[in-house]
């Protein structure tokens, strides 16, 4: 099954920055009706316009390996990062995962996300796949309204 | 005499009636389906019925008088007799509705309609207002849930429920302050649809009884597989849908007693629903007809006492001691794998043939895609009982559940693909 990379079920047992932490601007809680799968995930952004950068995305994921493993991914290649290069990571894991099997995923773009790209070929999980990068999004909307 | 298990002839005539079951899934394994608790498959007598209708004599039901009409409604009126008769009922007691959701919530908005001064009803049995209470289980599917919550706050009434124990069954230690006179209506599961936990409904129906309250029965998950008589049962009410016992998506059944079926205050509104209409007001058709509105499901209820049909010639005794025999290897496997927990009764012993289960650090979800890719259909997730799994503290769960058409091999096929789980998700075994 190409569904099962090794770097899914890393991640999935070894779930990277995960837990709550403090201080946040935004704190979302996101389910899926459809399984259960659950993520509370909060963001932690610093600076202003062109210069705000994602200082941290800390989460409580309590789902499949798909779901938490996509967690831990995410926090892994957005932390740290530009507020620009998250927006820019978030639609192409979009693509990825919405595309059926046609975009293979760039790996510059979304490092260990390449490892989700069997989901897109399971139309039932790519819910899964979804739910922390939506949460992220969503959390992500409301940190910057908060700063304005 | 207690009834035998399907031997390998019979079984193999079952399935040649059931097309979908020679297909292959995932890249050529034989279809494994353990889902029949969600929806069942169709055997070629009841698509053949649902065709036959449309091929010959469609037509709308109830409404104009021309040949195809007439044939129609005939149809559709002799479904009604033998899917009633297949309960033990009359036709005249039972309604078709889209589903068992829809009947469930036409009983629920007869309390709320009535609370609000609904017409077509009469006497005072179907009002909710505050001070009333509404009496569930932890154990009910969404569908035998929600409606009763918003029936509540729509009236004012107060929602009540019986706990759920550790080993899935009702827990009754309470009863007696749950199930008051205050207590308007008991609505319960026969079957659970998760646990497979059978009820004592003559036991609840008669403490029901004993305060006044009216019985709701929701049967989606007994009539497919043990014979139901509602007369033996003593409920008020009894729900079911016809997809899971073989028949077609898109009806329902909701069978009531004669009585509390005219004192019901009307549900959907329009056409076929009406004795007479004015500009300002109308009044309402006799029962069933006045809780059927718009044009009624006819091929669908052709299909369904086709499907009744069916099972009748099977015999629901020996669909339900086979059932047993399946369910029964399966809790004995899966007993063996110290990395399983089933979920509900562990024994055969008052309970049917839903089994759900979760594997120690592997989520439903994953389970059920490992299965899948040898070509096992289970259903993951919460089946539509969050609360359930709250209370059994199982965030998820994967159900397999048996229908006649199944084999003991197939449950075999379901345990070999389950054991490659431990190894993929790196769990650390011990025997």
């Amino acid at each position: 099954m190409d569904l099962y990379q090794e770097l899914i079920l890393e991640h999935y047992k070894r779930p990277v920055r995960a837990g709550l932490r403090e201080p946040f601007e935004a704190e979302v809680r996101h389910v899926n009706p459809t399984c259960g799968d659950e993520v509370t995930l909060r963001v932690h952004v610093a600076g202003r316009g062109g210069d705000a950068v994602v200082e941290d995305v800390s989460y409580d994921a309590m789902g499949c390996s798909i779901s938490v493993a996509s967690a831990s991914i995410l926090a892994e290649e957005i932390t740290g990062g530009s507020v620009t290069h998250a927006r820019e990571t978030y639609e192409a894991m979009h693509s990825m995962l919405t595309s059926k099997g046609e975009d293979p995923g760039d790996e510059e773009k979304i490092g260990d996300g390449v490892a989700l790209a069997g989901v897109a070929k399971y139309p039932a999980r790519i819910k899964c796949a979804l739910l922390s990068w939506m949460a992220f999004s969503d959390a992500l909307h409301q940190a910057e309204g908060a700063q304005q | 005499m207690t009834a035998a298990p399907f031997t390998d002839e019979e079984l193999a005539r079952i399935r040649a009636d059931f097309p979908i079951l020679t297909r292959t899934v995932r890249g050529g394994h034989p279809l494994v389906y353990l889902d029949s608790g969600a929806t069942s498959h169709k055997p070629r007598q009841v698509l053949d019925a649902e065709r036959g209708f449309y091929e010959r004599t469609n037509a709308a039901v109830h409404r104009g008088a021309h040949r195809l009409s007439e044939e129609g409604t005939d149809a559709y009126e002799a479904s009604r007799d033998t899917i009633a008769r297949f309960i033990g009922g009359r036709a005249s007691e039972v309604v078709f509705t889209r589903n068992a959701t829809e009947a469930i919530n036409l009983v629920a908005y007869a309390f709320s309609n009535a609370a609000a001064g609904g017409g077509g009803g009469h006497g005072d049995r179907f009002g909710l207002a505050p001070g009333d209470e509404v009496l569930v289980t932890e154990m009910e599917h969404h569908a035998n849930l929600i409606p009763w919550q918003e029936a509540c706050r729509r009236t004012g009434a107060t929602l009540r429920w019986v706990p759920v124990a550790e080993d899935g069954r009702l827990d009754l230690t309470d009863l007696d302050d749950l199930l008051t006179e205050r207590t308007k209506v008991f609505a319960f599961t026969h079957v659970s649809n998760v646990l497979g936990t059978l009820n004592p409904v003559t036991e609840l129906v008669a403490r029901a009884h004993a305060v006044g309250a009216l019985v709701v029965l929701d049967a989606c998950q007994s009539v497919p597989h043990l014979p139901v008589d509602v007369g033996e049962l003593g409920v008020d009410f009894l729900a079911f849908s016809g997809h899971k016992m073989f028949g077609p998506l898109g009806i329902g059944v909701l069978w009531g007693r004669p009585e509390l079926l005219d004192e019901m205050p009307v549900f959907l509104t329009g056409g076929s629903m009406i004795e007479t209409v004015t500009m300002e007001r109308a009044t309402y058709a006799p029962v069933p007809q006045k809780f059927e509105a718009g044009v009624p499901v006819a091929a669908q209820a052709v299909g369904l006492a086709a499907a009744c049909d069916y099972l009748t010639d099977l015999g629901l005794d020996r669909v339900h001691a086979h059932e047993q025999a399946l369910t029964e290897r399966l809790l004995a496997a899966l007993a063996t794998r110290s990395w399983v927990r089933v979920l509900g009764p562990a024994d055969l012993c008052e309970r049917g043939g839903a089994v759900a289960f979760t594997v120690d650090g592997v989520h439903a979800h994953d389970v059920g895609q490992v299965l899948d890719d040898r070509g096992v259909a289970v259903r993951v997730g919460h089946h539509c009982a969050w609360p359930l799994h709250r209370a059994l503290k199982a965030q998820a769960s994967t159900r397999a559940s048996v229908a006649a058409y199944n084999t003991p091999g197939e449950v075999d096929v379901l345990l070999d693909a389950l054991d490659r789980v431990p190894a993929m998700f790196g769990l650390e075994v011990h025997a």
